[in-house]
């Protein structure tokens, strides 16, 4: 019976010395679960961090083992990280044209998504809104956006470097038509799920349309709106690495495709570490900022 | 008799396609000001759909109603509704939920100080002040019906519409609520419109009961007077003859002569 005693005494000195050395003794009640609470925390990190690093590492190792021996068509990790030291430790570097650090890369192609997918934002919500509210506006452009929906984004590349002459807004309007689909149709599933009782407490309430608007439709549609918005900004991601590798410049895109052409097969691998890094991040952004706006919409 | 409320010869016929059916037939109901009415019957007769053209969600087909001497046929906050389900914004807090209703009903003819004194004066009535800044999603049924209640009190309805506010809770909070509803009452005077299916309660709550017989075309059967005093008890009523008496012959319209027909 003594020996777990001991042991969580000991346990709470390791963790919460301050706890320990604490004079007052009705102190240590309210601390200690403190400090339990933190390791807990930390056992739960480690639980969802240890196992991915785990695999990577096998991943690494494996990877490692196919492609050292000689004569292999693609770089080990090491050959990738020794080829490509200067391009991690240094990402800001710009030697004019399209000589420039990662960061400027990855910079540019971030911007062009924010122009494009903020533009598919506004006009999905807009025209989404106005199919989910209307029955008429439904049965005049559904079966349009079913059909544009299914054009892949590259398609769309040569009509609008015809229409914009220039590379960079005919990028915008890649991701812009890529990424707007998702956004209109889940805002009008979205709009038409509204339970009825909502629309009954605006009419008894007499709100106006802006009222209504703002006030009911944009929250209580809000969860369908964000999962509208996550799958645009992936498929943007998707889309621009495709539309910059064909309109050359300064973009994550080209910087592939150019590396591709110098045979420089460790950047490839670099920076499609770095593309799936920010795809990740942005879907988490776009989650997390999803989750911020609609908490406590979810229907109770 | 004044007539503050008056539903005059509503019909109502849904219409789908070539289908039409009949759902209300010469509907004719006067209502006191400040009295409690109920409407009772079994379920799908129509009832709820009678509350929704008084609230003027739904239209009639034929008739109208007369709030006052003037007809209303849209929506509006002088009759306001307690929805069964509470039907409060899941994404507002008790108070701006409250908050919603008054902002837009007294935008002109109240401050902002007076707005929100207002607001809390309506949740206080509703003992849910302790509780103004939590969601919906945090508190029990029976306390977000007390919100619905005081939401739709704070718009000081001319008449106060009840669509079997307690339909969705439990004995026990059913009865605390049903309470709640009669002191309020007694305190505010409101004219009161509900809708139920529960015989005890119509008969504790109401001045008259209005029975319903069962659709499709379902007319108004039969109105009782309670006439029993207020306030009033429900341990007392209980074994009040006058309880029992108003209670049997709810029963009876409802169980001998209108019993309940499946799939009619």
């Amino acid at each position: 019976m003594s020996m777990p005693a001991m042991k969580t005494e000991v346990s709470a000195v390791v963790i919460a010395p301050a706890a320990a050395a604490a004079p007052v003794v009705t102190m240590t009640p309210k601390r200690t679960p403190r400090a339990e609470s933190y390791a807990r925390m930390a056992k739960e990190t480690a639980a969802r961090v240890v196992p991915p690093l785990i695999v990577v590492a096998l991943l690494l190792v494996v990877w490692e083992l196919i492609c050292r021996r000689a004569g292999s068509s693609l770089p080990p990790p090491s050959k990738v990280f020794k080829d490509t030291r200067e391009l991690i430790l240094d990402p800001f570097f710009d030697n004019g044209g399209i000589d420039k650090g990662l960061f400027w890369h990855l910079s540019a192609s971030l911007q062009r998504v924010a122009y494009g997918y903020s533009l598919a934002a506004i006009a999905g919500i807009a025209l989404g809104t106005l199919v989910g509210q209307s029955v008429w506006a439904m049965r005049g452009l559904d079966p349009l956006f079913q059909v544009l929906r299914t054009i892949p984004p590259l398609a769309w590349l040569p009509l609008s470097l015809a229409a914009f002459r220039d590379g960079q807004p005919s990028a915008i309007f890649v991701i812009f038509i890529t990424s707007v689909w998702p956004i209109i149709i889940n805002t009008a599933v979205g709009i038409r799920n509204i339970p009825r009782d909502y629309r009954n407490v605006a009419a008894v309430v007499q709100l106006n349309p802006l009222e209504f608007f703002t006030k009911i439709m944009i929250p209580a549609a809000a969860p369908y709106m964000f999962t509208g918005l996550r799958i645009g900004i992936g498929l943007s991601w998707l889309a621009i690495v495709a539309a910059e590798m064909l309109i050359g410049g300064v973009g994550i895109g080209f910087f592939i495709w150019d590396a591709w052409n110098s045979s420089h097969i460790s950047e490839i691998i670099l920076a499609l570490f770095y593309v799936g890094i920010i795809g990740f991040v942005l879907d988490r952004l776009i989650a997390g900022l999803g989750k911020v706006v609609t908490r406590g919409t979810a229907a109770n | 008799m004044q007539a503050y409320l008056k539903l005059d010869h509503i019909d109502k016929i849904f219409a789908r396609g070539n289908a039409t059916s009949e759902v209300l037939k010469d509907i004719n109901l006067t209502i006191e000001r400040g009295e409690y009415v109920s409407i009772i019957g079994h379920s799908g007769c129509g009832k709820s759909t009678l509350l929704n053209i008084v609230a003027g969600l739904t239209g009639a087909t034929n008739g109208g109603v007369l709030l006052e001497n003037r007809e209303v046929n849209s929506p509006g906050p002088d009759r306001a509704v307690v929805f069964q389900n509470h039907s409060l914004l899941p994404w507002l807090t008790v108070y701006e939920n409250v908050k919603l209703a008054v902002d837009k009903v007294f935008a002109k003819t109240k401050s902002r100080a007076e707005r929100d004194a207002w607001v809390m004066h309506n949740l206080s009535l509703v003992q849910m002040a302790h509780a103004r800044d939590k969601r919906p999603s945090e508190i029990s049924g029976g306390m977000k019906q007390r919100v619905g209640i005081a939401r739709a009190l704070a718009m000081e309805p001319k008449v106060l519409l009840l669509d079997e506010p307690f339909g969705a809770l439990d004995a026990l909070t059913r009865a605390h609520l049903q309470d709640s509803v009669m002191a309020l009452h007694q305190k505010l005077g409101n004219t009161i419109l509900m809708i139920t299916h529960d015989v005890d309660e119509a008969v504790l709550l109401s001045d008259r009961i209005v029975m319903m017989t069962n659709g499709p075309s379902a007319r108004i059967g039969e109105v009782l007077e309670v006439p029993l005093a207020r306030p009033r008890k429900r341990l007392e009523l209980a074994t009040n003859p006058g309880y029992l008496k108003c209670r049997q012959r709810v029963l009876e319209f409802l169980y001998e002569r209108h019993s309940f027909v499946e799939a009619a």
